[in-house]
């Protein structure tokens, strides 16, 4: 063969793939059907069965099939009538009596009640042992803890929240509990405790399944992967995991009509594919927006960008079982060291606010007062405190940061723990950093005490205060090494408290305390970015994720 | 032949055995477990020791190893995802096709280009051409595949909007798929529109992923068609007054091709353990990007079960290398 034919031979190959290529002109990666709307999803869900999962991609696909027995105003994290029209706890507030909606039908066509409320929570209740770990059925555990037969390990129904379920005719059903709580009626608002059809869960066996040699559960039903059946304003219509979710408008559905017949949510993982298939028009929104990408987005007259609201918070932990860190003055140094209001300026892209309390100020319970401390950076505080502490300056401490990791709260870690070193150093502190991968190390070395200062922070799992205080602070905990009795005990009145003007009152109390305390210094509260097509419209992001695209259409 | 074949199968064994162990340990070595990976953030100690309790975490490694052993060999389970709940074999039967779909388009665009290009420079040793095509095959290789991920998606997805940037297919299509082969399920269903799409998808991510195997083809072909074309059976060849594409392609490619056979084999065998980076940028469902979530996740089951399947599947297309030798060149004698 010579070299002109050779040379012909990769010419033509070269045509014949500018010939695709160009034949495949035409739009085709740009294809935008008017009832239906693709999103870009970080992951495929793990599976959809609320009580089953806690990641944010299994939860936006279940919040469209699922619905609780109270919701969330669309953009707030104020708790309003879903299937249930009304409740009221009893004085004592160990029972709450809930009046259901009437009319609410399954997607399987069978009846909502108060016998499938009941069903639902049992069900949680009695979930088999492989089910029972944090990993699998974290809000059960969060927010009810202990089931009715525990693995080993695992708390028993003497622990739990939830002592039983009983029926008052046909649309009234009474959570019964074995202490006061309050904060499960805003955990009720997710549809991690969706009411899911009691026929399906039995039809599809969501539960059954085996336990191999190596502890692993192995499903044997369909219900979540094939046939989750729910009261939502959606219904699954085809999973090919790795590809596509579809999901098609429920007909019956007893409110307002979904806008859109279909929803696709497709799985791309990198955030600068998400911005290109944004881009190109082979998806029409995205979440999870990268604060480098936010700018393109912005610049780009085709697309926008969604704000959700500030519901995480970012703060520089501490172990107090570390010393000095026991201290109060030391802490207190430690606070007036660090400079959040420069961190928060130059690393946040104008998406974040300086914390001064642990709740974000749309959580009820936010103090926003006076008589919170507030800890203005101050270098020469820090070096008076630090002496009057009886310490020799440069105090040294171990700062922790992770690595491979960009939460909404920390995008950069590194960055921050650099600057926040800094300006330790002008305070007088001697800072030696440690650092490891985000996954599974970082959060297993914190988690376990070994860090003295670390970064750390928390996005709310539901719209109430004792999701972040209680949950940090409620208890012993090795990451913050502190036993503090006035502390447990407001928080426990607090959490328990069912008049709520006195529970926003009680929180309000401890939010002060907290700042006084200092077991953190909150630097942080970020406002995440959803990106949009711009002709998209009646998407409500909400604080705690929890969005609904039934209200979601295209402008002409 | 087949003498030979039969031991390259019975050495599978061993080396399965010798792939498991190494896995085995090698998950374990690493920080961490799947308790911390799962809770993140919200581990605690208590939950971590419930979690690596429940999986046997918590025993020693023997006992591990000896239980997971019970469960592949005993069960013929490769496992169950600790994250998904998903059975290891169902995930491999969905994302596997995409993987060798994915691997074959870009070896025969490496192969298409990286050859020819290989040919012409040694048949131009020391011309422009030579030069450049070395420059070219240098940044081939130099480049990150995720770099020209992102810029082929730019040019041809974002600006010109020709191609699709994610995925297999259109993702409003409607399309059933017996094999999960997208290529094959087309011409199964005789659906040209799904042929064509699916064609259309697998262009860019075949070119990013491709772009190394044809710089290393483009180099190996030169190399090995310089050596072979001052052979002097090629000498002789010419001085017959065989005509020169005769001999180009009866004496110089053909004992030219048999290292370029080793690194096409080789290369294949890369590609089909999954390509992480490729199958991240274009969003492409394959092996490569769900081994990399498993190892995040420590999810073992997946990690063990999957890098065992993968371990098969390098043990197979090496076989195929070594047959394709003795069809190559007669002369090598298998056994």
């Amino acid at each position: 063969m010579g070299f002109k034919k050779l040379a012909l031979l990769a010419g033509l190959a070269t045509l014949a793939i500018l010939g695709m290529v160009a034949a495949a002109s035409g739009g085709t990666s740009s294809k935008q059907a008017s009832n239906a709307l693709v999103f870009g999803a970080a992951a495929d869900p793990v599976i959809i069965d609320g009580p089953l999962v806690s990641d944010g991609e299994s939860l936006r696909v279940v919040d469209q099939i699922f619905q609780g027995l109270v919701g969330l105003k669309p953009g707030t994290t104020q708790i309003v009538p879903l299937l249930a029209t009304s409740w009221k706890a009893s004085r004592n507030g160990l029972t709450w009596t809930f009046n259901l909606r009437k009319g609410v039908k399954f997607q399987d066509n069978t009846p909502f009640n108060a016998a499938s409320v009941c069903f639902n929570f049992n069900r949680w209740f009695n979930f088999p042992g492989p089910l029972q770990s944090d990993a699998v059925t974290y809000y059960w555990n969060t927010v009810f803890g202990g089931f009715h037969h525990p693995a080993s390990g695992v708390p028993g129904p003497d622990k739990s929240l939830y002592k039983g379920c009983k029926t008052k005719g046909q649309n009234v059903v009474q959570l019964l509990l074995t202490r006061r709580s309050s904060s499960f009626l805003g955990a009720l608002a997710l549809t991690n405790f969706g009411m899911a059809s009691p026929t399906a869960i039995r039809k599809y066996k969501a539960d059954a399944g085996t336990v191999d040699s190596n502890g692993v559960f192995h499903p044997q039903g369909t219900f979540g992967t094939q046939h989750p059946i729910g009261t939502g304003p959606y219904m699954l219509k085809t999973w090919q995991v790795g590809n596509k979710l579809e999901i098609d408008a429920f007909p019956g559905y007893w409110g307002k009509k979904a806008k859109l017949q279909r929803i696709i949510f497709r799985p791309i993982a990198d955030n600068a594919a998400r911005l290109q298939a944004l881009q190109s028009g082979e998806i029409q929104g995205y979440d999870l927006v990268a604060p480098q990408d936010i700018q393109t987005v912005k610049a780009n007259s085709n697309l926008k960008i969604l704000d959700r609201p500030a519901f995480n918070v970012g703060y520089v932990g501490i172990n107090q079982a570390k010393p000095p860190m026991n201290n109060l003055k030391v802490r207190q140094a430690l606070a007036y060291g660090l400079d959040r209001a420069s961190v928060v300026s130059k690393f946040y892209a104008g998406r974040g606010q300086v914390a001064t309390e642990f709740l974000p100020p749309l959580v009820q319970g936010y103090a926003g007062s006076k008589a919170v401390p507030k800890y203005p950076f101050s270098p020469t505080k820090a070096k008076q405190l630090l002496q009057s502490a009886g310490l020799t300056l440069p105090v040294p401490i171990d700062f922790w940061y992770p690595t491979s990791v960009s939460r909404p709260y920390m995008p950069d870690p590194q960055r921050n723990a650099e600057a926040f070193a800094a300006s330790l150093e002008q305070s007088g502190f001697k800072v030696t950093f440690h650092s490891s991968p985000w996954r599974p190390d970082y959060v297993s070395q914190v988690s376990d005490g070994q860090a003295q200062v670390f970064l750390l922070g928390w996005t709310g799992d539901f719209g109430d205060p004792a999701n972040f205080d209680n949950v940090h602070f409620g208890q012993f905990n090795t990451q913050f090494g502190f036993k503090n009795a006035r502390l447990f005990a407001m928080l426990r009145t607090a959490d328990s408290e069912t008049n709520n003007a006195k529970r926003v009152k009680d929180y309000q109390a401890a939010e002060v305390y907290i700042m006084k305390f200092l077991p953190v210094v909150p630097y942080v509260h970020t406002k995440p970015a959803l990106a949009f097509q711009k002709n998209v419209k009646g998407y409500i992001p909400s604080p705690v994720s929890l969005e609904q695209f039934s209200t979601v259409f295209y402008s002409s | 032949m087949l003498r030979f074949i039969v031991r390259r199968l019975l050495m599978l064994i061993p080396i399965l055995f010798g792939v498991s162990i190494l896995v085995f340990l090698w998950i374990r070595l690493l920080p961490g477990s799947p308790a911390e990976a799962l809770l993140g953030e919200r581990a605690t100690p208590q939950s971590i020791a419930q979690i690596r309790h429940q999986y046997g975490l918590d025993q020693p490694l023997y006992i591990q190893y000896w239980r997971y052993l019970v469960e592949t060999v005993g069960h013929l389970n490769l496992g169950t995802s600790i994250k998904t709940f998903r059975p290891v074999t169902e995930e491999l039967q969905q994302r596997f096709p995409a993987t060798v779909e994915l691997a074959i388009a870009a070896m025969i665009f490496a192969v298409s280009f990286g050859v020819p290009l290989g040919f012409l420079a040694a048949k131009k040793y020391g011309s422009a051409f030579d030069h450049g095509s070395l420059l070219a095959s240098l940044i081939g290789i130099s480049i990150p595949i995720f770099f020209l991920g992102l810029i082929l998606k730019y040019i041809f997805s974002v600006r010109l909007h020709w191609l699709p940037s994610i995925g297999r297919e259109d993702v409003l299509a409607i399309r059933s798929h017996p094999t999960n082969f997208y290529i094959v399920d087309a011409i199964i269903n005789g659906d040209p529109e799904a042929l064509w799409d699916t064609i259309k998808h697998l262009i860019l991510p075949a070119i990013a992923l491709g772009s190394i195997p044809l710089a290393i083809i483009a180099r190996i072909t030169r190399a090995s068609v310089l050596d072979v074309q001052n052979e002097d059976y090629v000498r002789t060849a010419r001085a017959k007054g065989l005509p020169p594409h005769e001999v180009d392609s009866r004496h110089v490619l053909r004992n030219a091709m048999l290292p370029i056979t080793t690194i096409v084999g080789l290369q294949t065998g890369l590609l089909l353990s999954g390509a992480v980076l490729t199958e991240t940028v274009f969003a492409w469902p394959g092996v490569g990007s769900w081994l990399k979530d498993a190892i995040f996740d420590r999810d073992y089951p997946v990690l063990q079960g999957g890098i065992l399947f993968l371990a098969i599947v390098f043990v197979f297309v090496n076989l195929i290398v070594d047959i394709s030798y003795a069809i190559l060149n007669p002369r090598i004698r298998l056994s």
